[in-house]
């Protein structure tokens, strides 16, 4: 016990001595920029790694560029839909349809509003792994589904094929597709991205049978080049009727919402929002900087944008 | 003689219960094999019935905007971003925060001293300091801010009403109850219309973890206040003490320790909460967690989720200490050395205040990154090795145990499984398990979710069932063994606090994505508590009965089965039930790995707002499970203890 005292007095007078010497606490005034007139705003950011890229490159150019002072929150899409109404959510940069939604918050309560197409194209499909396209080239088209059921067999599907389902924040029609093309599978929940991600890594290792639920833009892209499944093309109003659904998904055009309020503003940054646009491949690029690269969102920003200036002018106005 | 009788007696009626038992499982088989697929009650993925889209149109109309949410709010609001900015986030115009992390730690550490002893304290200091060399200082504070507003505030309710449902019956009744479905309902039931009430920010997620972190506290001060012995009570009411005076002087004190574990207890629920509630936004280590899901970056989840584990066993052990401590006023000496101790804290806040190296934890060395590393090579090392022997264990569980079970609760009319669950409950437990097991099943009907109900049902007993015995043997193990009890319980202290996201990549790596991966997940996070509690019932069983049975040359076997397991009982009881409650709460993170059925419908309820009537519907669902099994094994417990009591005493 004393030993330990001696040794605890010790330590604070050699800590004491050798602190001194630091530097000091504010010693080094941050630089502030001016831009007052851009003001803060609240820009949800969506569990995906390609809305991360929208969200650090359009914070990146906020901060940078126009002085704004941006809050990212950390939000599942359905909650910050809601901060539209409660004012805790000024931003959407990556919305995939929520037609439901839209009609909730911009037709009826008048909280929010559109603010353009984000230039990114949205799929969604079944795919298999590229071993399996490989070896079974006409598999990618539906009609032979059927015949390659057995292979698909898993402990979970009750002897049919197995049709991996995804994240249970994407509507899907696959059970009504399943049903409506007479396909000798079952649909079986995998219930998160991160086990779908997963079995594509295992199958494609493994050279093991998968069909799954995915969509693009995805940074999994850029580790493993999933094959899409044919189905029976999408017609504008194939898809009216959910139970009777028997074509392909819609393709998606991105889109970004923002809050009333923050559209009524006259902030710089609103004009940036709206005119912020780019493509797939860019999304594609920032995100394997984040997801594979292991970038901080700011560094991946940084870089893109350096390499990128008439695009990130024309959004500016310059 | 008469000894010899009643022990006829018990090993009469004995066999004819298994024997009814028997038979009913054997006619339900049968019925099974003509009434399959009849009355199923199948309701597909997308598809919801009136009721559901009822509860999605209502979900609004508390809404927020009401004064008495807003005052709490602001409250709350205010409390968390306090305690942030004291220890976590820059502040009042300086770029760190008011107290840097030399102070933090010195604070720290010098309360775990004061109020617990000196073990305690170089273990808070170690462990805070190896968190900031994981890198992580700012989360962990964050996250440390976070857990002690969600505590303070849950203690702040519970404990009163814990006091209440002490003193009264009725309270008690009616506590335990509500309790059940605070801790069974799934969280994501609750989070998206939490912040419509409360909005996006750090009250939401406060007070989401204090509805889950809560009930502990409750339960265990009610628990305290009723074993006070009646005869204290007495003595002190004829010496003319008032109902405040026995309360304050007698109740109150003699069930300190007890009121302690339960908000230890409440500690630990708290920090379990972390991850989830990064979903609203919450601050700190559960966002680093999520973040790095979304890569499947495990070594990185592993890294924060260990940070999570170190403050988890840090506070576990200072409260523990804190309630072993005997409570007494302290010696001069101790009074110079505390007061000696303060000067010391106030010199470590002033330099973490002034010198930026103390109040910034410098970056390296950075021990984060090298475990990062270490746990993903670990990681796709035991991928590699053990995934083809895996997926074998994995079929055979699921085809020889798990679907003929499942095909079984399905695939019967809805009315034939209530029947026979309802009569097997009258034969166990009388009528205190047939009545709830009929009214929990028949409200099981009404949410529209019976056939997912049934697949998570079939999956919930394998998993207790499990649970339950590794429990029993590593809690029998350790509750003999002090040396193994002292190495298992860091081990078991992570398994409850490592958030489940964190190994469900290597499970679904092992076990692909399956209804057993998702009971492999909730075996790992139910078997601490019923092995906790079992080893304590275990040391619990008084030495002179196993020194009695060991002199008599009773063999090992025969002490563990005929002497500390029947005396420790209402342990083992407590133990299943908590294992159970433990497997119900992982359900929807089953279903985040492939269990489908109720976890499925509570998490794309919380994503997909068409869904959310249907998604309340499956999380109600869950919280009848739970009832149904709780009340129909307390019940069965309760006869055969009856059984036993009867026997020894004659």
């Amino acid at each position: 016990m004393k030993k330990l005292r001696y040794a605890g007095v010790l330590t604070a007078v050699a800590l004491a001595l050798a602190g001194c010497g630091g530097e000091k606490v504010g010693a080094e005034t941050p630089a502030t920029t001016g831009g007052k007139e851009c003001g803060t705003f609240n820009l949800t950011v969506s569990p995906w790694v390609g809305y991360e890229a929208n969200a650090a490159v359009v914070a990146y150019v906020a901060t940078k560029d126009l002085g704004c002072k941006v809050v990212k929150k950390n939000l599942k899409e359905e909650i910050a839909w809601q901060g539209f109404g409660t004012g805790e959510v000024d931003v959407n940069l990556e919305n995939w349809g929520h037609e439901d939604l839209k009609k909730k918050y911009i037709e009826q309560e008048q909280v929010a509003v559109e603010a353009g197409s984000t230039g990114v194209k949205g799929v969604i499909g079944w795919y298999v792994p590229p071993w399996m396209a490989q070896t079974y080239p006409d598999i990618t088209d539906w009609k032979n589904l059927n015949k390659y059921a057995a292979l698909f067999k898993t402990s979970e599907s009750s002897g049919k094929g197995q049709l991996l389902d995804g994240d249970p924040s994407y509507v899907t029609n696959d059970e009504a597709l399943v049903k409506n093309l007479s396909l000798n599978y079952k649909v079986v929940q995998s219930g998160s991205e991160t086990a779908l991600i997963q079995a594509f890594r295992d199958a494609e290792k493994n050279k093991k049978p998968l069909l799954a639920y995915f969509y693009q833009p995805q940074w999994f892209f850029n580790e493993m080049n999933l094959v899409k499944i044919n189905l029976p093309p999408y017609k504008a109003g194939c898809d009216a009727v959910p139970a009777k659904i028997a074509c392909d998904y819609p393709p998606y055009d991105l889109d970004k919402i923002v809050s009333k309020k923050f559209a009524d503003s006259g902030s710089p940054a609103y004009t940036l929002v709206k005119n912020f646009q780019w493509t797939n491949e860019d999304q594609n690029d920032v995100a394997r900087m984040i997801a594979v690269d292991k970038l901080t969102p700011d560094q991946a920003a940084e870089k893109w944008v350096k390499d990128n200036e008439s695009k990130v002018n024309a959004w500016l106005g310059k | 003689m008469a000894a010899i009788t009643s022990d006829m007696e018990i090993e009469v009626r004995r066999p004819r219960r298994s024997v009814v038992v028997g038979v009913l499982l054997l006619v339900w088989v049968a019925a099974y094999f003509v009434l399959r697929g009849v009355n199923t009650l199948v309701l597909g993925g997308q598809e919801t019935t009136g009721f559901h889209d009822w509860l999605t149109e209502h979900r609004d109309d508390v809404g927020q905007g009401n004064a008495f949410f807003d005052a709490i709010r602001i409250a709350v609001d205010h409390f968390v971003v306090l305690l942030q900015d004291v220890i976590s986030q820059p502040s009042f115009d300086r770029p760190v925060p008011v107290i840097g992390w030399l102070g933090v730690v010195a604070v720290s550490a010098y309360l775990a001293w004061a109020f617990g002893n000196w073990k305690v304290a170089v273990l808070t200091a170690a462990g805070l300091g190896f968190v900031g060399l994981q890198g992580l200082w700012q989360e962990s504070m964050d996250t440390l801010a976070l857990t002690i507003a969600a505590v303070l505030l849950s203690l702040l309710v519970a404990i009163p009403l814990g006091i209440w449902a002490g003193l009264s019956d009725r309270a008690y009744k009616v506590a335990t109850l509500v309790l059940d479905l605070m801790q069974t309902l799934p969280t994501f039931v609750y989070l998206a219309p939490l912040t419509l009430f409360f909005a996006i920010g750090p009250a939401a997620a406060t007070i989401a973890t204090l509805i889950y972190a809560a009930p502990p506290a409750v339960r265990l001060t009610a628990h305290a206040i009723r074993s006070v012995p009646p005869e204290s009570v007495e003595a002190a009411r004829s010496l003319g003490s008032t109902r405040g005076q026995t309360l304050t002087k007698v109740l109150l004190p003699m069930s300190r320790s007890t009121v302690v574990v339960g908000i230890n207890q409440t500690i630990m629920a708290a920090l379990s909460m972390v991850t989830v509630a990064a979903l609203i936004d919450a601050p700190g280590l559960g966002q680093t967690v999520l973040k790095a899901l979304q890569t499947l970056d495990v070594g990185v989840a592993f890294n924060a989720g260990l940070a999570i584990v170190v403050l988890a066993i840090v506070l576990d052990r200072v409260t523990t200490a804190a309630g072993d401590r005997p409570w007494r006023t302290a010696s001069i000496r101790r009074k110079v050395l505390l007061g000696a101790g303060a000067v010391g804290v106030l010199v470590a806040i002033w330099f973490s205040r002034t010198y930026v190296w103390a109040a910034e934890f410098p970056s390296s060395p950075n021990v984060g990154s090298r475990i990062a590393v270490v746990t993903s090579d670990v990681t796709t090392w035991v991928q590699d090795v053990f995934g083809g022997f895996t997926y074998g264990v994995r079929d055979a569980v699921t085809n020889g145990l798990l679907n003929p079970l499942e095909a079984l609760l399905t695939g019967s009319p809805w009315w034939l499984v209530t029947a026979v669950v309802v009569a097997l409950a009258a034969v166990l437990g009388g009528w205190r398990g047939a009545l709830p097991a009929a009214v929990c099943l028949l409200l099981l009907v009404a949410t529209g979710v019976w056939h997912d109900s049934m697949i998570t049902l079939a999956s919930t007993v394998l998993a207790t069932v499990v649970v339950v015995a590794v429990g029993l043997v590593l809690g029998v193990w350790a509750g003999r063994n002090h040396r193994v009890d002292t190495w298992i319980r860091p081990v078991l202290d992570a398994g409850q606090t490592m958030p489940p996201f964190v190994y469900l990549v290597p499970f679904l790596a092992l076990f692909g994505t399956s209804r057993f991966t998702a009971i492999a997940a909730a075996v790992v996070f139910a078997v601490p508590v019923t092995t906790k509690i079992v080893a304590d019932g275990i040391k619990a069983v008084p030495v002179a009965t196993v020194e009695a049975a060991n002199s008599v040359g009773s063999s090992t076997w025969q002490v563990i089965s005929k002497v500390q397991l029947p005396v420790a009982r209402r342990a083992i009881t407590l133990a299943v039930n908590q294992g159970l409650i433990y497997v119900l709460s992982m359900v929807v993170v089953g279903g985040l790995v492939g269990a489908g059925a109720l976890g499925y419908g509570v998490a794309a309820g919380f994503a997909q707002s068409e869904l959310y009537g249907k998604g309340l519907a499956a999380g109600l669902a869950i919280v009848l499970l739970g009832v149904l099994l709780d009340r129909v094994t307390q019940a069965a417990a309760r006869r055969t203890g009856q059984f036993k009591g009867r026997g020894e005493k004659r």
